[in-house]
């Protein structure tokens, strides 16, 4: 009688890649309601596109380069860029940013490198730097967060917005931003920058509308939601702590100690924590195992790197976050903190 | 004055320099192989002569004069690799001129049809066949290297290059091939590449 | 003293050191570790590969249609490395010839098969009950002639590997069996502590150790109490329990974890004055010594889902796999896998005419169910699961990177040859890549590299060798051709130079011999002429034309 052959080990622990990306997105859904839920339905329309997006994109270059189309989709990864992607911008840009951001990730970050485990960089965040700089206004097009805002759509006029750049009223982004006192509202981080810039002290600036409990408006609960995702990852072991940690950390400590020298010109590490995508950043986009150090010695190290260049770039930079530049600079030292964090293997020890 | 002051100090410390610099090429002076043995180090040594050259170190030589680096079939793809790694040029496919990269090889004689003519011994470029006139013949298996070389001259066709058998020691960890060592009536295998 | 109490104060369950990584697979052991060891039927034939063991094989010594009594000797050992393998039964010698191994291969190897007769029919047997007085060179070739192989794994001598003497801090004897559904070690401990522990006593007699570190894994409790128990009071022996995790049964893991020490890369555990033995061996040993039994046989746990009757078999050598899974109620799945070994490092045997050897410890059946086969294989996406579940401590995703490129350097660089192939690796990893897979193909690449490379280096020898006889020759051709050509010169010259030399001694030599022609001549003209005035006036003319 003949059998068949198979390679050891022989059987295997049933946490595949595609399930672990699939956990992502559901760590991510505490975040995304309480997002859409500040910032309007506008979110959805932007993760449905860049999914379409995605998709297609993912499919296109897998057939390109002489794979099955759907091959590459099996293992979720595409979907997880997109959603991460999508999340990131304003939920009002219009339509063209987010297809343009999908595409770029998935076509060149991702499949010119190589496809999927090749890219050097983190596709969401390389898309978000390329739409940042290539799209200013629309990309920092923020809304107030609903609750101190002047406006709120609807499931169709925020549609016709992200579609003709306008509400059905007429109104564009810009005028939408606008506060009650006619002043246009920003996010807090930028509130933070500009009012600073003006030789207001941070005391005076909470007093703001933009800012609440611990930090901005809104902000603070949508950072919290991530932070919940997070630790649900960490708990199910599809990340491990020392990222997060060190990314937080890294942005954290330097914020404390320049906070205890300058706290009316410093931001303390609170503010810091519940602002920007500074969560999201922490647990969902730096985790990225592809563009991540392997070694745990190591991700220390590249968390506390995103998370001190976070700190200088808010602190003295010219965008009021830096996630996104922070992530992309760490991920181009990796290969460099992978060869110094290597362990020793048994038996080379001394 | 302060002009000529400095072409006295720079030419004194250029004279003190060149004598460090010289000194320390003559005593630290790196001995390198010279590249025709580098170059006949990476070649598979079969002395087979496909490439044109009666046999390996000639080949060896040829390339430090600038012969191309693609001509030697039996070492194939990966001995080309490495020669466009030492010689700093760009690696090419083999020249299908000089014959292909095949699995390798040895030479059987079938002795009783030997008639004992030497030519074959005559032809081995690395003495690996015994025998003497007007006797049978035999390939010593471990020192052929499976040149062919042997296989034309012989009048009575008596040489076999014959595939070299696997063994549990030097078997190469393919799935693929377990079913035909064992010539069992063969299952569809999947293996991962 | 107690049973109860010599457990309580030798076993010691805080183990010194820890190693890295490490997996916790579902155990499965139960149906193997809970049923006493069965006694299989005598099978139709037994196929007993000569070389089962690392090293050459022995010589035969056997012809076919021979008898043989049990335990008679079928091949003598080779001078080094060799183990010599005996009759497992009274039988006739039915053939010598090639058949499939227990190797991942497939390939074929000689083997002897013997046809049972079902009288079971010992041979001689030298019992040696006491083994004080004897000297332990005797002990060692009585351990040699037993052909007795390390029972635990890669089935090394044990002979010479007790031979090689060096101080020893401690002997340990491995009963902690670490991959899953194994449990073959388990329930000889339960059944046959006693004879491990005299077995261990004769070990610790050889290699002269007054300190035995015995460890067992905590999840077989019924195997600690029944060694605890055999042990007694006896100070030097200690047992100690590890926690459950694979590969704790590993050699240099188990090291690792017992002693805080690694064995450096390369090296021994003898270089840091360790021994290794699997209780399976102790109790060989002690088989061997003390009743005069060669290795006739040994504990395979047969389980699976395939399987309706799992547990201990003692299996005697050369038993054909399938004899195992008839008697074990056997109803293969489509695309059934029997793997050899267990589920974490074992391989898939392709054929069920391969017999048991010496180093056969489990034989798995399992359903597609029980161990599903990996999916396809994805890209890697550095999660670095594999990494954390080293116990190595190497790069596992770095490796496979580049063994996919091939790049063999770099690879020796990235300590490939430090991996002990565990799998631990491959079975986190969420892309199911074969990592295991890729690395064995890698190392066989390197040595095989390494192989031509020294085959290269000896044609290169053998064609200069050639090349410079060919040239040898050629200048002893010229040589002898310049010899001959000046000889014949020489000669030539000599036939030249002798009349020159005359010519020197006196001029008159060619005027001699011009006048002896003369002489002639005009002795024949004088005859001619004296014919001519004879005959007629006319040949006189002819012979001056002639003299002209």
């Amino acid at each position: 009688m003949s059998f068949r052959i198979a390679p050891s080990p022989h059987g295997h622990n049933q946490r595949t890649t595609s399930e672990m990306m699939r956990w992502v997105c559901y760590a991510l859904v505490p975040g995304v309601l309480l997002q859409s839920f500040f910032f309007g339905p506008g979110i959805w329309f932007q993760i449905i596109l860049a999914l379409g997006t995605a998709v297609l994109a993912e499919m296109a270059c897998t057939v390109a380069r002489d794979r099955p189309a759907f091959s590459a989709l099996r293992d979720n990864t595409a979907i997880v860029t997109a959603i991460l992607l999508a999340i990131s911008i304003p939920s009002l840009a219009p339509w063209w940013v987010i297809v343009i951001g999908t595409l770029f990730a998935i076509v060149v970050v991702k499949h010119v490198y190589g496809g999927m485990g090749q890219n050097l960089f983190n596709p969401a965040m390389a898309g978000y730097v390329l739409l940042l700089i290539s799209f200013p206004v629309q990309m920092t097009n923020w809304l107030p967060v609903s609750t101190i805002s002047e406006h709120s759509l609807t499931l169709w006029q925020t549609l016709h917005t992200i579609v003709f750049e306008y509400t059905p009223a007429g109104y564009s982004v810009e005028q939408l931003r606008a506060g009650i006192d006619g002043v246009t509202m920003a996010t807090p981080l930028d509130t933070i920058k500009t009012e600073l810039t003006r030789g207001y002290t941070l005391t005076e600036i909470y007093q703001g509308p933009e800012f609440s409990y611990f930090a901005g408006a809104g902000w603070q609960w949508i950072n919290l939601g991530f932070l919940v995702g997070g630790l649900l990852l960490i708990q199910q072991r599809i990340i491990s702590w020392h990222i997060p940690l060190g990314f937080l950390g890294g942005l954290c400590i330097p914020a404390f100690i320049a906070h205890i020298f300058a706290p009316d010109l410093m931001p303390g590490p609170i503010v810091h924590a519940l602002s920007g995508a500074t969560m999201l950043g922490a647990f969902f986009i730096a985790t990225d195992p592809v563009s991540a150090a392997t070694s745990n010695r190591g991700r220390v190290i590249f968390g506390l790197l995103i998370g001190f260049l976070i700190f200088v770039i808010r602190s003295w930079g010219g965008y009021p976050d830096a996630v996104a530049f922070a992530v992309l600079l760490a991920n181009m030292c990796v290969p460099l903190i992978d060869r110094y964090t290597r362990p020793v293997v048994y038996g080379h020890g001394d | 004055m302060s002009l000529f002051g400095a072409v006295i100090a720079l030419g004194v410390l250029a004279l003190i320099f060149g004598v460090i610099l010289g000194f320390a090429a003559v005593k630290f002076r790196v001995e390198s192989d010279p590249i025709v043995d580098q170059i006949d180090e990476i070649l598979p040594q079969t002395q087979c002569g496909q490439c044109g050259y009666p046999g390996c170190r000639p080949y060896a030589q040829a390339i430090a004069d600038g012969d191309d680096i693609n001509k030697c079939p039996p070492g194939g793809e990966a001995t080309i690799k490495q020669l466009a790694d030492l010689m700093g040029v760009e690696a090419k496919p083999l020249d299908d001129a000089h014959g292909e990269e095949d699995v390798k090889k040895v030479a059987v004689i079938r002795e009783d049809e030997c008639i004992g003519c030497t030519k074959c011994i005559q032809a081995c470029p690395v003495d690996a066949i015994l025998g003497a006139a007007k006797q049978m013949h035999t390939v010593i298996e471990h020192e052929c290297t499976g040149c062919d070389l042997c296989v034309e001259p012989c009048p009575v066709d008596c040489i076999d290059m014959v595939k070299i058998k696997a063994k549990p020691e030097t078997w190469q960890w393919d799935l693929d091939t377990v079913k035909e060592n064992i010539k069992a009536n063969s299952i569809p295998v999947k293996v991962v590449e | 003293m107690s049973g109860s109490q010599t457990m309580n104060r030798d076993v010691n369950t805080a183990v010194i050191g820890h190693f890295p990584g490490g997996v916790h697979p579902p155990e499965r052991k139960q149906p193997a570790s809970s049923k006493p060891i069965r006694k299989l039927a005598l099978p139709q034939e037994l196929i007993l590969p000569v070389r089962q063991h690392i090293g050459p094989s022995g010589k035969v010594l056997v012809a076919i249609g021979e008898r043989v009594d049990k335990g008679q000797r079928l091949t003598e050992a080779g001078l080094s490395q060799g183990l010599p393998l005996h009759a497992p039964t009274s039988g006739i010698i039915a053939a010598i010839e090639e058949h499939p191994t227990a190797h991942a291969s497939g390939l074929p190897e000689q083997a002897i098969v013997i046809q049972p007769d079902g009288e079971d029919r010992w041979g001689n047997k030298h019992a040696l009950p006491d083994y004080h007085d004897v000297e332990i060179s005797r002990l060692l070739e009585l351990i040699q002639e037993a052909g007795i192989a390390g029972l635990g794994g890669a089935g090394f001598p044990t002979a010479q590997k007790l031979a090689q003497q060096k101080p020893l801090k401690h002997l340990i004897i491995n009963g902690v069996e670490c991959e899953p559904y194994i449990a073959a070690d388990d329930r000889l401990m339960q059944e046959h502590a006693d004879d491990i522990i005299a077995g261990t006593r004769i070990l610790q007699y050889i290699t002269r150790c007054d300190s035995v570190l015995l460890a067992i894994e905590d999840n077989k409790p019924e195997a600690i109490k029944a060694i605890a128990e055999a042990i007694g009071d006896d100070p030097q022996i200690h047992l100690k329990v590890v926690p459950t995790k694979y590969p704790s049964g590993g050699e240099k893991q188990l090291i690792e974890l017992l002693t805080g020490d690694q064995v450096p890369s390369g090296k021994l555990p003898m270089d840091i004055g360790l021994l290794m033995q699997n209780v399976g061996t102790a109790y060989a040993v002690k088989r061997a010594i003390i009743h005069g039994e060669p290795l006739l046989e040994r504990v395979v746990t047969v389980t699976g889902e395939s399987l309706k009757q799992r547990g201990n078999v003692w299996a005697l050598l050369g038993t054909p796999i399938q004899h195992l899974l008839d008697e074990s109620g056997f109803t293969p799945e489509k695309k059934q896998r029997i793997i050899m070994g267990g589920p974490m490092m074992g391989f898939t045997l392709p054929s069920s005419e391969v017999p048991v050897i010496k180093t056969t410890n489990c034989i798995m059946a399992p359903t597609e169910q029980e161990l599903p086969s990996p999916g396809p294989e994805l890209a890697c996406i550095r999660c670095g699961a594999c990494a954390d579940v080293c116990p190595a401590t190497l790069q596992p995703q770095q490796l496979q990177w580049l063994a996919k490129a091939k790049d063999y350097d770099e690879l020796e660089k990235h300590n490939l040859f430090d991996c002990i192939e565990c799998g631990a690796c491959a079975y986190v990893c969420p892309s199911e890549i074969p990592l295991v897979h890729y690395y064995r193909k890698a190392k066989a690449e390197v040595r095989n590299i390494a192989r031509e490379k020294a085959k290269a280096e000896q044609a290169r020898k053998r064609f200069e060798a050639r090349q410079e006889r060919l040239e040898r020759e050629k200048q002893e051709r010229l040589e002898r051709h310049r010899k001959a050509a000046e000889e014949r010169k020489k000669m030539q010259q000599e036939k030249a130079d002798k009349p020159e030399s005359k010519t020197k001694e006196g001029d008159d030599k060619p005027a001699g011999k011009s006048a002896a022609v003369a002489a002639a001549i005009a002795r024949a003209k004088a005859k001619k002429a004296a014919q001519a005035a004879k005959d007629s006036p006319e040949e006189d003319n002819s012979a001056k034309g002639n003299e002209s």
